[in-house]
């Protein structure tokens, strides 16, 4: 597996091999399909669109619907104005969404198209909206994709009346269905109303009913996207994926906003419900507390299999930065932190947390890739990988245990339904970890090593 | 109204207008109507077509495992076309894979402003620097025909520079309608700087080259096992588990066999201009089909022995899988199915389906062609439009020193009235009247021609299956064979039934509609009645 890759690093500046990362318009369109009867429209080739689908399909094994302007050469030299004018019209008047959120691609980027001008232009059904976000795909990675769909929604939308909905909003980060509901239910817990945007739970985890229904219950509505305006705060999980957005929000209704990272672990789920808990002014019901009681017991309880195991943690980066956090406090060595968004705050914030467990021996990069991972661990290994399906390959070439977490996980299925966020997913996580160490511990000992009771 | 009629009935007159031509109910069966194909998707229809670069990268070019294949653009693309088509390929001896890989120039926006022609000189040194590879290709996407990268000047300095063989495709997602334009695209790369570079004779007394087959599922290994087994030396595949290093023996064979007709026809066109090669159109999907393919070869060569031999295998295989096929074939005798995929697969898995008892009621191609509806014929009557021209149509001429047709023009039309050779008569002569043919197909169609025929099994890709599942209709991956496989052959045979029988029969469909549903959960009681103790 994997046999041309060497051991020997040598710099690269200009090829990119086994990327942990991919383009903004799949982000977009992922977030699109969080609002309900939203359809959203890849303004480009029809690969595009294409590739992204399949990719989204993949991921969550439901239906990922969305259209396409579908560019020829002609588009391409004259403007796709004709194409998507025509597309939006089509649109409407066959699939009859309520809304349709156009992204960008680098080929309509490439020649300039203003979506601005061409939306303009439409003749939208009464009632219907049309809104826009730039996506150019060599920009950034598919986190910011997620992140400019979200501020195109609130940019065309979202208003502020003066009268407060009382409400908080809650940005969930680039994360499953699974999550989302995870996070509501904390919020509901604490008895904290919220307007969720984007909430793709109901959408990408719809149940199966035998029947297709092309925008089934879920996804934030427009009513709540057009009332986040009037919200007394934005609560942003993942400091990376949701900053932008809860700037805007800041910027344009002058909400305060509090950006914490994706609640993973025990330390950051505790910020977040005790951020709850500050916007709601209710003490923590009993629920929770058990909930971090019996997680704090099995770690107490399990540590002796995973104290000072190194693991090398890759995917999107606070998806990463959330697995490191759960990581230290299982008592393991995160030696290598890895994402290929290019954002060096990443390095800071992954620094941050080794600092705080004493680690010295860590490394965090940014606008890495998996090839360069696979090198490092050839050089020095590790006990455990961490991260999407494109790891498996390294960890078999390599022989270690892999435990699947982030996006894209397109090898294996109920992952998507279930959370990795709060008590309960750092549950799951924990598991997950400690199983994988252990099974590999049972399957290498000798006959005579190998222990019925752990 | 027939379901033809209904479907469109939903359209728009402008939609209408276009989609009508394109889909089409069969008339006075067996015979061929007209369709159009290989025309621009209605923007905003949600259509399963990719782009060029899908259809060159990722069909034809990325399975050759010797090569180090280079995405030039931003990430996206070479991300997505990255071991996601499940061509299976396994390093020669002492040779290289990249299969397992992705390259791209990863471009970023400065790149976009200022040219990326460095950025991929850079990266083929870095390239060439960490594997030393003996072949490299790079792939353009989108940008890059706006932005002006002259990727074919970069190709030449790389084999200039390094000594080794770089081939440079313009398959810019935008270009053409679909894939199919992909296709062509790296097929006349392949004919201009691979096919005929080498040297290696075969050693066998009868040789094969098998064009588009792409290993899917082992679907090509499936294959060479049967063909090896009745003697034949098979000197290349295109592209599944290929290489540059067989390919460019290619003209060597003595025969082209053609599986998918849309993705490869102009190299086994331009092989028959420039060598004089015969090309035969086989379908190793089914097992029917596949006798008939293996009695089409050993007829070409017109030995006795192979006949003999080829019988004598045929025999044997179909001892080996006969009792598994009954079986499957007597849970699914008399059930329907309708088919959507690529360009070929939609008609070869009809033949397989028939083998199995199943009807194909309804059948689509994404980026077909009119011949593959229609048959070759028809060539000479297809209209090219602006996006269609805009490929290059490469014109070869026979080689002074290699062009050696094997069979005169007289031998050869007797030939023809017994195989299909050098030619091919299309999917639709197959399909019984009032079965349903659709173009580029999409979504909406899809949904309301289940509603209308009610087929009971649907293959698709995957953008389309989960809808098709959801929907209540069992529903199996014909890109991927939802990661089963291998599907030819005999042995493949027994593997697609398996695979079908599963898919319909599979115990939870039993739980789909909840006992609440269609039972009341309030418990009626008697008031004023008198209770018995």
């Amino acid at each position: 597996m994997l046999d041309l890759t060497p051991k020997e690093l040598k710099t690269r500046e200009a090829l990119r091999i086994n990327p942990c990362k991919t383009c903004q318009p799949v982000g977009a369109m992922y977030a699109a399909l969080g609002v309900h009867r939203c359809m959203p429209h890849s303004h480009g080739s029809q690969g595009c669109a294409s590739y992204h689908r399949t990719f989204l399909s993949r991921h969550f094994k439901d239906p990922a619907m969305a259209s396409t302007s579908s560019f020829t050469e002609g588009a391409s030299v004259f403007g796709g104005g004709s194409n998507v004018k025509t597309a939006v019209r089509n649109v409407f008047e066959i699939y009859n969404p309520d809304i349709i959120a156009i992204h960008t691609t680098c080929l309509s980027e490439t020649i300039g198209d203003d979506m601005n001008v061409y939306i303009q232009d439409m003749d939208i059904p009464e009632g219907k909206y049309v809104v826009h976000t730039n996506t150019p795909s060599y920009v950034g990675s598919h986190i910011n994709g997620f992140y400019n769909m979200m501020s195109g929604f609130i940019n065309y939308l979202s208003k502020k009346t003066g009268v407060s909905n009382g409400k908080a909003a809650i940005f969930p980060g680039f994360v499953n269905p699974g999550d989302m509901r995870e996070t509501k239910r904390l919020a509901k817990l604490m008895g904290v109303p919220y307007i969720m945007f984007p909430d793709t739970s109901g959408v990408m985890d719809a149940p199966m009913t035998g029947r297709f229904e092309m925008y089934p219950r879920g996804g934030t509505t427009i009513p709540e996207i057009i009332s986040l305006g009037d919200c007394k705060k934005v609560i942003a999980l993942g400091t990376i994926t949701s900053a932008e957005p809860a700037e805007l929000m800041k910027k344009k209704f002058k909400i305060p906003f509090s950006l914490l990272p994706l609640p993973m672990g025990i330390e950051a789920t505790d910020r977040l419900i005790m951020e709850l808990a500050g916007f709601s002014m209710q003490d923590v019901p009993y629920e929770l507390e058990e909930e971090r009681g019996q997680l704090v017991d099995i770690l107490l309880d399990s540590h002796q299999y995973t104290y000072q195991k190194s693991c090398a943690i890759f995917g999107d980066p606070d998806t990463v930065l959330g697995l490191t956090a759960i990581c230290t406090e299982m008592g393991m060595i995160p030696k290598y932190v890895i994402t290929g968004h290019p954002k060096e705050d990443f390095v800071r914030e992954a620094d941050a947390l080794f600092g705080k467990y004493g680690l010295t021996d860590c490394k965090a990069r940014a606008n890495a890739d998996l090839f360069e991972l696979h090198q490092l661990i050839k050089n020095d290994p590790v006990d455990i990988l961490i991260g999407t399906s494109y790891g498996k390959a390294i960890a078999k070439a390599e022989g270690i245990p892999f435990v699947r977490a982030g996006f894209p996980i397109l090898d294996r299925y109920v992952h998507s339904y279930l959370p990795l966020v709060g008590y309960s997913g750092t549950m799951r996580i924990v598991e997950k970890i400690t199983n994988a160490i252990m099974d590999e511990t049972d399957r290498n000992c000798a006959d005579e090593d190998l222990e019925f009771v752990m | 109204m027939n379901e033809r009629s209904r479907t469109l009935d939903k359209y728009s007159s402008r939609v209408y207008k276009n989609r009508k031509e394109h889909l089409v109910q069969i008339e006075n069966a067996p015979g061929s109507q007209e369709i159009t194909a290989n025309t621009r998707t209605v923007p905003g229809i949600i259509t399963n077509r990719g782009c060029c670069y899908a259809g060159c990268k990722g069909v034809v070019v990325g399975p050759l495992k010797d090569v180090l294949v280079i995405t030039h653009g931003p990430i996206g693309c070479g991300y997505y076309s990255w071991g996601t088509r499940r061509n299976k390929a396994v390093a020669e001896e002492g040779g290289q894979n990249y299969v397992p890989y992705c390259f791209s120039t990863d471009m970023q926006e400065s790149d976009i402003v200022f040219g990326g022609e460095k950025k991929l000189e850079n990266a083929i040194a870095e390239a060439v620097e960490i594997f030393s590879p003996k072949c490299i290709m790079i792939c353009s996407t989108c940008p890059i025909g706006l932005i002006g990268d002259d990727v074919q000047a970069v190709a030449k300095r790389t084999e200039m520079k390094y000594g080794i063989t770089c081939v440079a495709y313009s398959c810019e997602g935008y270009k053409g309608v679909s894939q199919s334009a992909g296709h062509h695209i790296a097929n006349n790369g392949l004919m201009k700087y691979i096919i005929g570079t080498g040297d290696k004779r075969p050693t066998k007394k009868y040789s094969l080259n098998i064009l588009g087959e792409y290993n899917i599922g082992g679907d090509g290994w499936e294959q060479e096992r049967i063909l090896k087994r009745i003697g034949y030396e098979i000197v290349t595949v295109f592209t599944g588990d290929g290489s540059v290093e067989t390919m460019k023996n290619a003209h060597l064979a003595d025969l082209n066999l053609v599986m998918c007709h849309r993705s490869i026809n102009y190299v086994a066109e331009m092989m028959k201009a420039k060598y004089g090669m015969d090309w035969l159109k086989v379908n190793f999907i089914g097992v029917g089909a596949t006798m008939q393919s293996l009695r089409d070869i050993a007829k070409y060569f017109g030995d006795p022995e192979l006949m003999a031999r080829t019988e004598e295998v045929i025999q044997d295989e179909l001892a080996q899988i006969a009792p598994d096929m009954e079986y499957f074939k007597s849970k699914l005798k008399g059930k329907t199915a309708g088919i959507f995929v690529g360009g070929s697969r939609s008609h070869h898995y009809q033949a397989l389906l028939r083998d199995l008892g199943v009807e194909t009621i309804i059948a689509g191609y994404e980026f077909a062609h009119r011949d593959d509806y229609e048959g070759r014929e028809v060539l000479p009557f297809i209209k090219e439009d602006a996006d269609s021209k805009n490929i290059e149509n490469l014109v070869v001429g026979p080689d002074p020193k290699l062009y050696k047709p094997k069979f005169s023009e007289a031998e050869i039309e007797k030939l023809r009235e017994e195989i299909p050779l050098d030619t091919y008569a299309g999917m639709m002569r197959e399909m019984k009247e009032g079965h349903i043919v659709v173009d580029d197909y999409n979504h909406y169609e899809t949904e309301m021609l289940i509603k209308l025929m009610k087929p009971d099994i649907f293959f698709s890709g995957i953008k389309d299956k989960y809808i098709i599942q959801r929907g209540g209709t069992p529903s199996r991956q014909m890109h991927s064979y939802d990661y089963s496989g291998p599907y030819a052959g005999f042995r493949g045979a027994v593997n697609f039934g398996r695979d079908v029988t599963m898919a319909i029969f599979t115990n939870a469909w039993a739980f789909v509609v909840p006992p609440w549903k269609t039972q009341s959960v309030i418990k009626g009681s008697l008031t004023g009645g008198e209770e018995a103790c």
